[in-house]
């Protein structure tokens, strides 16, 4: 009798397609997921969908040309990624960039780590059910693209860096705008803490949810804010610092728990961070030019370089070789860091609810125009 | 090293400058005139130079440069340990604006993986990134790269092991978890012959796809613009390969 009933309520193992059409996985990414009534027994995450074949792309356009391809992997920070491409070709060039393209580029980058970070927090919020949020930020979010587009004329792919130094001085002006900007922002930080620090329903969902251990994020090559929130201190502008953040001083916020409300509170903290960089790079900001001694035909002599910055998502790496004779890189890859932190979801889904593998997407902040390329 | 680069690039430049003095060669053949030019540029020993001048464009780059490091620049410590714990491993060191490369066979690829992570100096504790890059005409035409970090000690290097089309080449994702994708991708665009890779599978490229796109073998466009420009010839050239296929 006892077997026949345990056969009765045996539980069977269940497929579940997640995505690649579904709103909370950000882009086009999909989850095969395994479970056991509500609980995920295994994942397996399938990728590639807008995947464009950048690198190859890449290898057959000259060094100025990549500039704007390189908008197009990490959409919504694509300062960060021509800042990347741009250093990676100088450090190969051997090419100076003069101290005010740095400082302007460092105000750049950290105001697209604000956007970034924008994006996530509206989405992430709004994927665990906090919709007021998502309007909030998507409204200071605003602000950072219109400053982008007085600037360099787009909104989204701004192709905002060259080879050497920048395209374009500041607006006049422009400066003035960015403190006001810096003021807002202040007082907005807040306000998203009121509305999710001590929020019940925000704890219960994140408290405990996702934990990974500084050793176990630091082997799977997870970057950026999820590794920050286990507590490893690992970030490139400190560690191997790149425009002009030696110049600057900033704090690294670190977590303790390794779960999603410490990466929460991390990127919040990142606000702060970058508002105090902007700041400091505004008002120290040099005159001179903002191009470097560049020839006219970029032709690296023939070498290899690996070279990474630190960009809202993680350690954005580019690899680059020069044959030394044509105009165009030999081999070109991108060390994209959503698809690092994307090979961490397995381990944090393990074990948890189905809900809860949104919430997990959702903290480690991938963009899948990064991931696929 | 930068000085050894320098002459290189002026001989590469020259035989272009010598371009110039061929040109009028080839007026005076054109018009009926002076045959005095002739023996004059031949003289001045013009002629021999532009011939090897076409051949160069189509020779592929033979592999890359690999420069080593200057005799007066001081190996970091790692390095040091790295060459006193496995002085057979290490085949080559390359230095190159401020990167550190070791030069590697596979077979000693997994010793000096390990052996890099574990040690105190060393401790390469983060996988960056994992990729290859493509040379055809080389024998061993792949160069496997491995970029990594120490977090504890915060410096890098890279290792490369070359490997040929079916030299096997060990997965290091027991070293680095981290590695697992980033070899799944690298397979996926070079099928460079992985052994031992817990889950090797197409990351990135459909599932069924033919051929691995990154290789420089590999066509930059595939059959898609070329349906767009000539239907009727494209579909020739598919019914010559479906034939083909069935033979």
């Amino acid at each position: 009798m006892a077997t026949e009933s345990a056969a009765m309520f045996d539980t069977d193992e269940l497929v579940l397609n997640m995505g690649p059409q579904h709103p909370s996985t950000h882009g086009v990414l999909r989850l095969v997921l395994r479970l056991d009534g509500e609980r995920v027994k295994d994942v397996d995450v399938v990728m590639g969908y807008v995947h464009r074949g950048i690198e190859k792309l890449s290898e057959n356009r000259d060094w100025t040309q990549i500039i704007l391809l390189t908008d197009r992997m990490d959409y919504v920070a694509a300062a960060t990624n021509n800042l990347g491409y741009c250093e990676t070709v100088e450090k190969l060039m051997e090419v100076e960039v003069p101290r005010r393209a740095r400082y302007i580029r460092t105000i750049l980058a950290e105001l697209q780590r604000i956007a970034s970070h924008c994006l996530w927090l509206g989405t992430h919020a709004m994927d665990i059910g906090a919709m007021t949020v998502f309007l909030y930020a998507f409204r200071e979010r605003e602000l950072i693209l219109d400053l982008f587009e007085e600037y360099c004329g787009a909104r989204l792919t701004y192709n905002s860096m060259r080879i050497g130094g920048l395209p374009l001085d500041l607006p006049s002006g422009w400066d003035a705008k960015v403190r006001a900007f810096c003021d807002i922002m202040d007082s907005k930080v807040e306000e998203y803490e009121e509305l999710l620090t001590n929020n019940r329903i925000w704890l219960q969902r994140t408290r405990g949810i996702g934990v990974i251990s500084g050793p176990d994020a630091t082997a799977l090559g997870l970057c950026g804010p999820p590794l920050r929130g286990s507590g490893v201190y690992r970030d490139v502008r400190k560690d191997e610092p790149y425009a002009a953040y030696d110049e600057f001083e900033f704090d690294v916020p670190l977590g303790t728990r390794g779960d999603t409300y410490d990466r929460y509170l991390i990127r919040l903290e990142e606000f702060r961070q970058s508002i105090r960089i902007i700041r400091q790079a505004v008002d120290g900001l040099p005159e001179g030019p903002i191009m470097g001694k560049v020839p006219r035909l970029l032709k690296p002599k023939a070498g290899e370089t690996y070279h990474a910055i630190e960009s809202p998502k993680g350690e954005l790496g580019y690899f680059i070789a020069s044959d030394g004779r044509s105009t165009n890189p030999y081999r070109f890859r991108v060390r994209p860091p959503s698809f690092c932190n994307l090979q961490g979801l397995r381990p944090l889904v393990i074990g948890h609810l189905v809900a809860d593998v949104v919430a997990l997407i959702g903290t480690l902040d991938v963009v899948l125009g990064e991931v696929d390329r | 090293m930068v000085d050894d680069q320098a002459p290189g690039d002026d001989k590469a430049a020259k035989p272009a400058d010598g371009g110039a003095p061929a040109s009028p060669e080839v007026t005076p053949a054109a018009s009926p005139t002076p045959a005095v030019a002739k023996p004059a540029a031949a003289a001045a020993g013009t002629k021999p130079k532009p011939k090897p001048k076409p051949k160069a464009p189509p020779e592929a780059p033979k592999g890359p440069t690999d420069p080593p490091p200057p005799d007066d620049l001081e190996r970091p410590a790692y390095l040091v340990a790295l060459q006193e714990a496995l002085p057979d491993a290490v085949q080559a060191i390359s230095y190159w604006v401020g990167d550190w490369t070791v030069i590697v066979p596979a077979t000693a690829l997994l010793d000096v993986a390990r052996f890099l992570r574990d040690d105190d100096v060393a401790s390469f504790d983060y996988c960056s990134d994992v990729t290859a890059s493509d040379w055809p005409p080389r024998e061993q035409r792949f160069d496997v790269i491995y970029c990594l970090y120490s977090i504890r000690r915060r410096h890098r290097i890279r290792i490369k092991v070359r490997a040929g089309e079916t030299e096997p080449v060990p997965s290091v994702t027991d070293v680095w978890p981290a590695a697992n994708w980033l070899e799944r991708e690298m397979w996926d665009m070079f099928g460079v012959n992985l052994t031992g890779h817990p889950d090797l599978r197409r990351i990135l490229m459909p599932d069924n796809w033919q051929g691995f796109p990154q290789r420089k073998d590999y066509p930059l466009e595939g059959p898609g613009e070329f349906l767009l420009e000539s239907p009727m010839e494209w579909l020739r050239l598919r019914n010559m390969v479906d034939e083909t296929e069935m033979e």
